[in-house]
C-alpha cells in the first residue's frame, strides 16, 4: 500500500512547477546570500584621532592605527567637540582622543589616560570596535616601551600582554560560524514545512476525504507524507555542502557521514512535527502561520545568531526543548571542532527522542473520523 | 443480511442536531434514493455510514459490520464518491486508477488489466494518460465513479453524483450506476433531481434531520395522489424549516 502512496507523492512534487526548482534554488541561496550579508564581522570602521598633542609619538600612534584593517581614518584634528559632532552624524564610529602632554608624560614614565569614544547604536560595532582599539593602543604602548628600555619610572604599567588564540575558527570568519548553521535552519523549513503545507493542501482540496474512506492505515499514510521529505532533505544537504566547499572552502573537519545520521533524524523530527501541526490546521492559512510562529521560536532559540551559552539560563533550559538547538550545535561541532559519533551522543538521544515524539503524536491525531 | 441498517442513527453539533434518530435499511442489491432538500442531513448520514463521521447515538451497520466499533472494516467493502470531487488533478486518469486499486489492496499484476476494462468501459481508451484537471465535470464524475468501485464493494455511496451537469449527461451517468447494480452492488445515492429518484428501487425523503418517507416511487405517488416525484417531494418537504435555497 505504501509502494502506491509514495509513488503517487513523489509525482506530484515532481510535477509542482515551483517545488522542484526551488528545493533546489534554496539551500544556494540561503548559503550564498546570508552569511555575506548578516556579517557580524567588525571591519574598516570609521576612526576620528583627536591629537592634541601633535607630537612624533601621537602621530606614530596614529599611523600604526590608520595602517590596521580594522580601522579606516576618517578625521584627524585638535578638537573633540567636533569628533564627537562626527559620530552624531554618523560619519565616524569611533573616536580617539590623544590628551596634550601625551609624548611628555610617556618618556617621563607617567600614566597617560586615553579616551575612546565609540558610537554603539550597533552594539556589536560599538564594543567589538572600542575593544580592538584598545588592544592597538596597548601593542603600541608595549612597543614604546620596549623602545625607550629601562626608562626611569618603567614600572608605569604591568609589562604583560595578552595573546588571544582562537580555535576552531583561528581567523573568526563569520561565514565559518554561520555556514553550518544555515545548513540547519534551512533543512527546518523544506522538511518542516513542505509536509505540514502538504497535508493540509490535501484537506482544502477535499483529496483527503476519498482517502480517508478508503482502508489505508495511518502508519504507511504518514510515511507517505514523510519519506518524500526526507529524501528532499538529503538532497538540500548535499547541495549546502557542495556550497560549502566551493564558495567558502569549508569542508567538515569531521565526517559526512555523522553528520547525515544526525540530519536524517533530524528531518525526521522536524517532518514529524510538522505533520502534527497540518492534522490540527483546517487551511492552509492555519497551518502556515502556526509553522511561522514555530519554526522562528525554533530558529531563535537555537543559537543561530546569539550563542545558547550566552542566554539566560531560563532561554538556555527553554532551548532545551527545540530540536533546532541540538542539530546546530552538532552541525557546528562537526564542521569546525571535528566531533565524531561519541562526542555527540547526548545531542543524538535528543533529537532521536524528539522525532519518536512527533512522529508518534502525528500518527496518533491524524483523524480518519470527525 | 441487510446491506445497511441504521438504528436512531443521531449526529448533533452541538445544539443542533444535523441527523435526528434515523431508522432503515438498504437490501442487498438495490438502489437506494436518499433524498432531502439542501441542508436535510443527507450528507452527514452518509458520512456516519461511510466511517467518515462518528455517530452522537444510535447504530448503524454496513455489509453486516458495526459503523461504530469497525469503522475501518467497513471502509474495504464500500465505495465512496463525495459532492466533490476528490480525485488527484495532477495525477493522470491511469495514475488515479491505479492510486486507488493499490490502496484498496488489488495485486499489481491484475491493477493494469483491471484499468484498461474500466477505460474501455467508459469509453476512455484516448484519456488514458490525460491529468484528470483537463477532463469536462461529466467525465470526472464517471470517473470518480468507476474509482469509487474499483475493488468491486459490496456498497457504494453516492453524495449528489451529477451535481452541475446537463441531463443527457446525468442519463449517461445512471447507465453506469445501472451497470454496478447489475453486478450486485447495492447502491445508495443522495440527489435532488427527482427524475433521478424515478430511477430508484425505492427512496427515502428526509426533512429537518429526520425521514419523512420511505417507499417505492410508484408507491409514494399514488399515496399522495401525486402525478411525479418532483410533486411528491413538494407535498413531503413543503413543512421543511431548515435548509432549501
Amino acid at each position: 500500500m505504501l509502494r502506491y502512496l509514495l509513488e503517487k507523492e513523489f509525482k506530484q512534487i515532481l510535477r509542482n512547477k515551483m517545488l522542484p526548482r526551488f528545493i533546489l534554488l534554496f539551500p544556494c541561496m540561503a548559503l550564498l546570500v546570508f552569511p555575506l550579508a548578516a556579517n557580524f564581522e567588525v571591519r574598516h570602521l570609521s576612526l576620528g584621532i583627536v591629537d592634541c598633542d601633535r607630537s612624533p609619538y601621537s602621530s606614530r600612534l596614529a599611523r600604526k592605527l590608520a595602517a590596521s584593517t580594522l580601522f579606516r581614518l576618517e578625521e584627524l584634528s585638535s578638537d573633540y567637540a567636533k569628533a564627537l559632532k562626527e559620530i552624531e552624524l554618523d560619519r565616524a564610529d569611533i573616536v580617539l582622543e590623544i590628551p596634550a602632554g601625551f609624548e611628555r608624560r610617556l618618556v617621563e614614565g607617567e600614566p597617560v589616560e586615553l579616551m575612546i569614544s565609540a558610537n554603539s547604536v550597533n552594539g556589536a560595532k560599538g564594543g567589538l570596535g572600542s575593544a580592538y582599539l584598545g588592544s592597538l593602543v596597548s601593542d603600541f604602548s608595549s612597543e614604546l616601551r620596549s623602545e625607550l628600555g629601562n626608562s626611569p619610572a618603567g614600572n608605569l604599567a604591568p609589562s604583560f600582554s595578552i595573546l588571544t588564540l582562537y580555535r576552531y575558527n583561528p581567523r573568526l570568519e563569520y561565514p565559518v560560524y554561520m555556514v553550518p548553521a544555515l545548513m540547519v535552519m534551512l533543512l527546518a523549513m523544506l522538511c518542516g514545512f513542505l509536509p505540514a503545507l502538504n497535508i493540509v493542501g490535501e484537506k482544502e482540496s477535499g483529496t483527503i476525504e476519498q482517502m480517508n474512506v478508503t482502508p489505508v492505515r495511518r502508519l504507511p499514510f504518514i510515511l507517505s507524507k514523510l519519506i518524500p521529505y526526507w529524501v528532499i532533505g538529503f538532497i538540500a544537504l548535499t547541495i549546502c555542502f557542495g556550497v560549502a566547499r566551493l564558495v567558502y572552502g569549508l569542508a567538515p573537519e569531521g565526517s559526512f557521514l555523522v553528520i547525515y545520521l544526525f540530519a536524517s533524524v533530524f528531518v525526521l523530527a522536524l517532518s514529524g512535527f510538522g505533520l502534527v501541526i497540518s492534522n490540527y490546521a483546517k487551511t492552509i492559512q492555519q497551518a502556515m502561520f502556526m509553522m511561522f510562529f514555530f519554526v522562528i521560536t525554533f530558529v531563535l532559540m537555537s543559537g543561530l545568531y546569539t550563542p545558547v551559552a550566552s542566554m539566560p539560563d531560563w532561554a538556555q533550559a527553554v532551548s532545551r526543548l527545540f530540536p533546532l538547538r541540538y542539530f546546530m550545535a552538532v552541525m557546528r561541532l562537526v564542521y569546525l571542532k571535528g566531533s565524531g559519533l561519541g562526542d555527540l551522543l547526548v545531542p543524538l538521544a535528543a533529537l532521536l527522542g524528539f522525532a519518536a515524539f512527533f512522529n508518534g503524536w502525528a500518527v496518533l491525531s491524524y483523524r480518519k473520523k470527525s | 443480511m441487510k446491506a445497511i441498517e441504521a438504528q436512531s442513527l443521531t449526529k448533533s453539533f452541538g445544539d443542533f442536531v444535523a441527523v435526528d434518530r434515523i431508522s432503515f435499511s438498504v437490501e442487498e442489491g438495490e438502489i437506494f434514493g436518499f433524498l432531502g432538500a439542501n441542508g436535510a442531513g443527507k450528507t452527514t448520514a452518509m458520512r456516519m455510514l461511510c466511517g467518515l463521521s462518528k455517530p452522537s447515538s444510535g447504530f448503524g451497520w454496513v455489509a453486516g459490520l458495526d459503523i461504530g466499533r469497525q469503522s475501518e472494516k467497513v471502509k474495504a467493502s464500500i465505495g465512496y464518491m463525495s459532492q466533490k470531487f476528490a480525485l488527484y488533478d495532477d495525477l493522470t486518469v491511469r495514475e488515479n486508477i491505479r492510486l486507488y486499486a493499490g490502496i484498496y489492496g488489488l495485486p499489481d499484476r491484475l491493477i493494469a488489466g483491471k484499468t484498461d476494462g474500466l477505460l474501455a468501459g467508459l469509453g476512455f481508451g484516448e484519456e488514458r494518460e490525460t491529468f484528470v484537471r483537463d477532463l469536462p465535470l461529466g467525465w470526472k464524475q464517471k470517473l470518480a465513479f468507476s474509482v469509487a468501485i474499483v475493488h468491486e464493494p459490496r456498497i457504494v455511496f453516492l453524495d449528489e453524483p451529477t451535481g452541475g451537469v446537463d441531463p443527457a449527461t446525468r442519463r449517461r451517468f445512471w447507465e453506469l450506476i445501472y451497470q454496478a447494480a447489475e453486478r450486485g452492488i447495492t447502491v445508495f445515492v443522495t440527489t435532488h433531481y427527482m427524475d433521478e429518484a424515478e430511477y430508484c428501487d425505492r427512496v427515502s425523503i428526509m426533512v429537518d434531520g429526520r425521514i419523512a418517507a420511505l417507499d417505492e416511487p410508484a408507491e409514494l405517488k399514488r399515496s399522495l395522489g401525486a402525478a411525479s416525484m418532483d410533486e411528491v417531494f413538494r407535498l413531503i418537504a413543503r413543512g421543511a424549516k431548515r435548509g432549501g435555497e
